[in-house]
């Protein structure tokens, strides 16, 4: 009982196959997985590519149905319909561009029925927490990718989401911002208690920010393994100075390296 | 202004200076073409003594109200086709062809339909339009980045409110391109259907003044609609050219 309590998301025998179209073979894309995610933890999964990293967050999302299984959230089973407290940071740059930071941050907030003092004081909030408050005024092709990528969280957060979807959120940067953007995330995780599901292709993200990671197979993708970090809440980028860091990197590409070469035949014989 | 801008004035001035030499000097003969800045005298006087007001006026109103119709019936419209996507496959080659049909051509039918009022000449530049608009509306729409979408669905947006909100938004640099296409294509029209068959507008005037040799009404007249015309693009243009500074794209 005290465990059901502290599971926040839950996947019973996760199955997802994309019909095939136009006279092609359906896909089986994932699963079966089955996974509890706890409530308030930091969970990264890692994968080869094409592995269907980024349809699991679609499930979870609500975005996509499952073809078999069960996903629940908060107890309430989803059904490919968006819950109530689940808020998605996409790996691609999702500013409007014809909006300003401000009118960005406050889009989602605006098509909800909180009040427009609220609105003001959580985008206030958010600018000042992602130092965003001197660009509100600009649009986004005035700020860098990092920045842009910002904006997105942040429009995430001021709906005060209780799970946290991030699909590579910081792919398109550089190392050292994905460091620091990294360190701003795990404080935004502590600030907001959140419960995190991190979709990344990097080793060493999932390392450093995860409680837990999960590993999956080439496709269809499966979960392998769950590897248990250890950190303390209060980490910090400087983890990745410790040998604990070293291991647990190497333990995850011990993992990977068999299917991301098998991701790879899968790629060339497609082709 | 940038260097660019400079000599495009400077090519239209150039122009506009030897066409001047040319009048003047006798090599384009006064009753071919008065000299440009005769013309230009001649439409100040038009305008300050309000003799062709009735006809300006008629034209650029139903002109407005062709272009209205063919930009809010033509966005409507390329929303739903994109939306259904037989309906876009079975329209597309109709679409590609549709500018080598002379619609002009229907004008009789048209008469007769709805008899000599301004109708058919709105609905010949309403037709003339509409198409661009939709065509450009399905180019923006085509180019919506599904991150976008995708971002109106966790918003909790109904297809309604996705256009509204997220996807006519993203295509309105396409929605102006259309957009300035109906401007010119509903002018051409109604001036058009009023050269054809019609007893008022601005093309009417300017017909009735070259069947009379009356050169001092008729090249002012198609001055006046080439400067409105050349404005209301410039004006779209410089709109554009903000909207695409303010999204990274000039």
């Amino acid at each position: 009982m005290s465990n059901e309590r502290h599971v926040h998301v839950s996947l019973r025998g996760v199955t997802k196959i994309f019909r095939g179209a136009g006279g092609t073979p359906p896909v089986h894309a994932l699963g079966p997985i089955d996974l509890d995610l706890r409530r308030g933890e930091f969970f990264a999964v890692v994968g080869p590519s094409g592995c269907g990293k980024s349809t699991l967050l679609e499930v979870l999302a609500g975005l996509s149905e499952v073809t078999e299984g069960e996903v629940r959230f908060e107890g309430k089973p989803i059904h490919g319909e968006i819950m109530d407290g689940v808020g998605v940071v996409f790996q691609e740059d999702a500013c409007f561009p014809w909006m300003n930071i401000y009118d960005n941050i406050a889009f989602g907030l605006r098509q909800t029925s909180i009040t427009a003092t609220e609105i003001e004081g959580r985008v206030k909030r958010a600018l000042s927490m992602m130092g965003l408050t001197p660009f509100a005024q600009s649009y986004p092709a005035q700020l860098s990718g990092g920045m842009r990528q910002r904006v997105c969280i942040a429009r995430t957060l001021v709906l005060q989401p209780r799970l946290i979807l991030l699909d590579e959120p910081f792919g398109a940067l550089d190392q050292q911002t994905r460091l620091l953007m990294g360190e701003e995330l795990l404080r935004l995780w502590r600030e907001t208690g959140a419960t995190i599901f991190l979709i990344t292709h990097a080793l060493d993200e999932a390392a450093m920010l995860a409680d837990r990671i999960g590993v999956m197979s080439a496709r269809p993708g499966r979960l392998l393994e769950i590897v248990e970090t250890g950190w303390a809440r209060d980490r910090d980028s400087r983890i990745v100075e410790t040998d604990e860091f070293g291991r647990i990197t190497a333990r995850l590409w011990q993992w990977l390296r068999g299917e991301s070469m098998k991701s790879i035949d899968q790629s060339s014989t497609a082709a | 202004m940038k260097r660019t801008g400079i000599l495009r004035i400077l090519v239209i001035a150039g122009l506009i200076g030897l066409l001047e030499v040319l009048c003047r000097v006798g090599v384009i003969d006064n009753f071919t073409m008065p000299p440009p800045s005769r013309i230009a005298y001649d439409l100040w006087r038009i305008l300050i003594t309000g003799k062709f007001n009735a006809a300006i006026a008629k034209t650029f109103s139903n002109a407005a109200l062709a272009f209205v119709l063919a930009v809010t019936i033509g966005i409507a419209a390329g929303v739903i086709i994109h939306a259904m996507r037989p309906l876009r496959e079975a329209l597309d080659p109709f679409f590609a062809t549709y500018y080598a049909i002379p619609v002009l051509a229907f004008y009789p039918l048209l008469i007769i339909l709805f008899g000599l009022g301004d109708a058919p000449k709105i609905i010949i530049a309403f037709m003339l339009g509409v198409v661009a608009i939709i065509v450009n509306t399905l180019n923006g729409l085509d180019r919506v980045p599904r991150v976008l979408l995708k971002t109106a669905r966790m918003a909790r947006l109904n297809p309604i409110a996705t256009a509204i909100k997220i996807t006519l938004p993203s295509a309105t640099p396409y929605l102006l391109t259309g957009i300035k296409f109906a401007v010119a294509y509903s002018l051409i029209g109604i001036i058009g259907s009023e050269f054809v068959m019609s007893t008022n507008g601005i093309g009417f005037e300017i017909a009735f003044a070259y069947n009379n040799f009356d050169n001092a009404t008729m090249y002012p007249l198609i001055l006046l609609v080439m400067i409105v015309s050349i404005s209301i693009n410039t004006g779209l243009g410089l709109w554009e050219k903000m909207l695409l500074s303010r999204r990274g794209l000039r």
